[in-house]
Formats: C-alpha cells, structure tokens, sequence
C-alpha cells in the first residue's frame, strides 16, 4: 500500500524534545530522538493531541491549500457543521455560505446537508442489522483508525455507511456534473474541515480508489477570509438545505438526536474513547444499540483545525440549532429526492475497515513471545519513573523500544547514573592500587617472617 | 510465556490494571483479535473477582502455542455454592460495591461464557482457584 499518508506532521525547528506530546499521545505513536519528536506512521491516528498540547506549536496538520481550486473546471465547498460554530451565536450560516463563494468557490454543499443523509442511513442500516450488540458510528476518522490500531475486535461494529462528509460530496458531484454537463471529474469536491484525521481520509481514499471528495482545507486557513467578508457578503445568498439536527452533527450528541436513538452513547475526547471502547471490547454494555464516538473534546467543534474553545463552539452552533425545527418528514423528503433506499449499497464506507496490527513485536507468533518475555525482564530492572527523559512515554515503552532494538538501557537516565556510579566505583578501586615500589608496608624485605 | 499479577482486595483504583497489562502483552504477541478479547475478558472478570471479595490475590496467564491458560487464586471467603455463583445474576457482592456498578453477577458466567474450559475449586474461610483455557484458533481453522 505505500506508506501512509498523514496530516499531522512535526514542525523540525520549532521541536525542543520535551516529553509533553509523547505522554498524550494515546496510541504512543510519538518517541523523542536526537532532540525531535518522531512520529510512527503505522499508529498515529491523525486525532490531533499533540497538536494540542504541543507548547511550542511543533505539531502541525498538512491540509490543502485553496490553491488547488483551479484544478477543477466547477469547485464546491462542502464545509463541515463545525463551520458555522466559529462565528459567533448570531451568524446567519447562508452569510458563511455566501462568504465561501466570495473566496472562489463556485457552489456550495453544506456537509451537515450529508449529515441529513448519512442520519437516515445510519437508521436504515440499525433497521437492517442483524448483528447484537452496539453499533459504533463510524463518522469520526480518527475513532476509525484507533479501531484499526487497537480495538480490532470492534471493527465488525462499526456502521459501514459513508460519513457526511462523503454523503455531501458524492451528491454535490452528481447534481452539479448533470446540471452542467460535464464529467464527475472535472467537479472538484473540497471538505472545509475541522480536523487533520478528515485531511488523512480523504487523501488514502483517493490513494485507494475514486473517492467522491479531492480534498480539505481546514477551517483555520478560511477562517480570517470568511471573517472579512461576512460583514460585506450580499444577498443573495446561496440557500440553507440542511436541518437543524443536521447542522447539530457538529458537536458531539449530534448524532444521537438526529438519528433518534434511545440506547445510545455519546462519548467525546479520545482518552475517554478509549475508557469506552475497552468496555465494548469486554462485553461490559451489551444493552446499547448506538455508539457515538469522537475523538475531540466536544466533537467536531474541538477539531485541531478549529479556532475557537471548543466549548464556546458548542454553545454558538447550539443556538444555530435551537433556531429553527427539524421537519417531521425529513427523511421521507430525503427518501424521496434522491431515491436512497434504493441506493444504500452505493453509500457504503470506502475504503475497506482493516485491521492494523501496529502494536506487533514480530510477524512471527513465537517470535513475538520471545521478544515479549525479553519486554518483561527489561522492564522489571528500569526504575519505573516514567519520566519520558529517554524519549519513549514510559519506562514499559522504553523496554519494548530496547527490545526492538529501538533504543538501549542506558538511555535511561536513571540507568545511565548507575552505571557511572559502578564505573567510578571501580575507578577509585583501581585508583587506590599502588605498585609495590610505593606501598607502606613492605613485606619484601622481611622474607620468612 | 508466563505472566503473573498481584492483585489487591477492594483497590478499585488499581482494578482492571492487570487485565489491561495482559491485553497490551496479547496485542503485542499479534493473537488473533477475537482471542485476545476473549483472554482480556475472562482475565479481567478474573481479577474483579479477586477486587471485589477477596482479600488479595494473583492472577496470571501462560501463553503456549495452542492455547492460553488464565489462573487466579485468592485468599478470601471462598464459594459455598459454585452451581449458584456460575448462574447469571447470582451475586454476593455487598451493597456498596453494586452501587459503584459492580457485583452484578455475571463475573463466572462470562468467565464460563468465554472460556473453553473452567474449573473452580473453593474452601469456605479459606479461599477460590480458578483455571481457565481459552484454545487459539487452528491455522486451517481461523
């Protein structure tokens, strides 16, 4: 497959090798060497905690650059609910709309539009399932791949319905393609997104296949843009299609009240994810019917890509939602528009969910063993600080590293004291070895005695 | 390979860490993922047995080539009825720890649920064994 591509990416010379992203990291994908923060490909997850909490702003997302709109002959912008939580309580979401037209967008197609579609699907396919046991929605990128990684048993519960952002592209293409008559192609299809996870979906879809969205910008780079402009933007503007359940996918619980699920749970913050998931994996909640999970605190208006506290986000597209009714008919109306119940098969999730066993020792089962006893004796003679001074999260991944030939005891500061201290020890011993020609006591010239 | 734990009655901040740390191992070894999840079960029912009623204890596991052997032994109050304690919902965890959401009765049946095989051997006043094997999936098999 390639190595994989992702969007979170370290800023070399802003790195000072301190410890603070490699202890967040909740896949301990993140090793400090040589003074830089390094990032395993295989388990980073995209969910932007080091973005988060790096203090000297070293983790940064590659997006793409609106640069890339004149590669299309039509180009539409698909902008995450999140979008419309960045501007304040009071904003009319058909300003913003308008607003991306003005930076030169030909259209727009509202992802929460697709979050309309991708709700009714998600009931479709819970209609359908035959499988017991809770359902995990697969909206959120990086939840997905932290299945993948580490929770590979949950991957048969996961919805295998497209995500709204998917939902909106693949429509948006097709109604604009038959309007204009031209190919699917030359429709380009670009996700305004709040998280670097959504940047890496889209660019291994499109590695793996034709994937109806060319690519994401984030909110951060359109957000000074929109800002100027929302204040001189003119009617007309381009018109609301989505719901206000809709626009409510943006926050976390979105999903769960537009999807009307009784036995569901909503849970966000990836640490917290991970609190959840562990219990799925044992059974522990055999009674809910729907999980909805999100890696960022608050949702997709947490994104590392957003502007605002997520929690000042929440309550502006709140407010947005509070303003107007969800129809009752909704889902018929949708039904009907675009004839989806007959199309389901063609919104199934792409790519293909596999599992990915980064956490492996070996390819080889007795190999593995081997290297996994060697792990318990290295960790049992480290001092068990976790301080993360060696560069690994903790003194158990410093072990692993060491069996993997990754790292070495002494990289262990605490370790590397104790050898200096035997190595002095036996310094002085040998310091205080004098030739016979020096000593004291002379026993030479008393032979017999 | 031997794994083996120490495991503390009524440390409900340390509970489950066993299980979790045999997880990890099981994740790192590359067992299938279904067993893996099965072995994490029955290890953590294991060790939230010991939490809930016992006074301490170990639990461990034993990785071979064709199955995974999962033992816990404690010191505690032991079973005075084992057909009883193996039927869902049969519980005899105290009140304060059901409020905390535990003791709902399904320890030994998932354990049994999970498991190939299950022995339990109990002495009132003195304390409860149990031997678990969970069998690995054959190559032709999995």
């Amino acid at each position: 497959m390639g190595q994989l591509f992702h969007s979170v990416l370290l800023i070399e010379e802003k790195c000072r090798g301190c410890t603070r992203c490699i202890k967040n990291c909740p896949t301990e994908a993140i090793r400090v060497r040589a003074g830089k923060a390094r990032i395993n490909a295989e388990r980073c997850t995209d969910c932007g905690e080091c973005i988060r909490t790096c203090d000297n702003h070293a983790k940064t997302a590659i997006t793409d650059s609106l640069s890339r709109l004149k590669d299309f002959e039509h180009v539409i912008a698909l902008p995450a609910p999140a979008l419309f939580s960045q501007f304040g309580r009071e904003v009319d979401p058909q300003r913003v709309l308008a607003a991306l037209i003005d930076i030169g967008f030909d259209d727009v197609f509202e992802v929460a539009y697709g979050a309309d579609i991708a709700t009714f699907l998600t009931v479709e396919y819970l209609k359908r399932r035959r499988k017991r046991g809770p359902a995990i929605s697969a909206a959120c990128p990086a939840v997905v791949r932290l299945i993948q990684v580490r929770f590979p048993a949950l991957i048969d519960c996961l919805i295998p319905v497209d995500s709204p952002m998917a939902c909106s592209g693949k429509l948006a293409k097709e109604i604009k393609s038959q309007e204009l008559e031209i190919p699917k192609e030359n429709v380009g299809a670009f996700f305004i997104t709040p998280c670097p996870a959504k940047v890496t979906w889209v660019r291994e879809a499109n590695k793996l296949g034709t994937f109806p969205v060319d690519g994401a910008i984030s909110i951060s780079d359109v957000y000074g843009e929109i800002s100027k402009r929302l204040p001189e933007v003119s009617p007309p503007y381009p018109k609301l299609k989505a719901s206000p359940t809709g626009v409510g996918w943006g926050r976390s619980g979105g999903e769960r009240i537009a999807a009307r699920i009784a036995k569901s749970l909503v849970v966000d913050g990836i640490h917290n994810v991970i609190d959840v998931l562990e219990q799925l994996e044992m059974g522990k909640l055999p009674d809910i019917e729907f999980v909805e999970a999100q890696a960022c605190i608050g949702g997709c208006v947490g994104g590392a890509l957003t502007v605002l506290n997520p929690f000042i986000g929440r309550m502006n597209l709140e407010a947005l939602v509070d303003k107007s009714e969800t129809p009752p008919n909704l889902f018929e109306e949708l039904d009907k528009g675009f004839n989806l119940r007959n199309r389901l098969g063609e919104f199934a999730i792409q790519p293909d969910i596999v599992a990915v066993p980064a956490f492996r020792l070996d390819q080889d089962v007795s190999r593995a063993i081997t290297k996994a006893e060697m792990i318990e004796k290295v960790v049992s003679e480290l001092p068990g600080l976790d301080c993360g001074s060696c560069g690994s999260p903790h003194c158990r991944a410093l072990a692993e590293d060491i069996v993997q030939g990754l790292a070495v005891d002494t990289d262990c500061v605490l370790k590397l004291r104790e050898e200096i201290e035997i190595l002095a020890e036996q310094l002085l011993e040998m310091a205080k070895k004098s030739p016979p020609a020096l000593k004291e006591n002379d026993t030479f010239s008393k032979p017999g005695e | 390979m031997h794994l083996e734990y120490h495991v503390v009655g009524r440390d409900f901040q340390a509970a489950g860490g066993a299980a979790a740390k045999i997880k990890r191992t099981l994740r790192q070894i590359g067992i299938d993922a279904e067993t893996a999840r099965r072995v994490g079960i029955v290890a953590y029912e294991a060790e939230m047995n010991i939490v809930i009623h016992a006074y301490r204890g170990t639990v461990g596991i034993d990785i071979l080539p064709e199955r995974v052997n999962i033992y816990a032994d404690d010191e505690g109050p032991g079973i005075s009825d084992i057909a009883l304690a193996m039927q869902v919902g049969y519980s005899t965890a105290p009140e304060d720890i059901r409020e905390m959401g535990f003791g709902a009765g399904l320890g030994l049946p998932n354990m049994k649920r999970y498991s190939d095989e299950l022995e339990v051997e109990s002495q009132v006043g003195s304390g409860t064994s149990i031997r678990a094997v969970i069998n690995l999936p054959t190559k032709e098999g999995s």
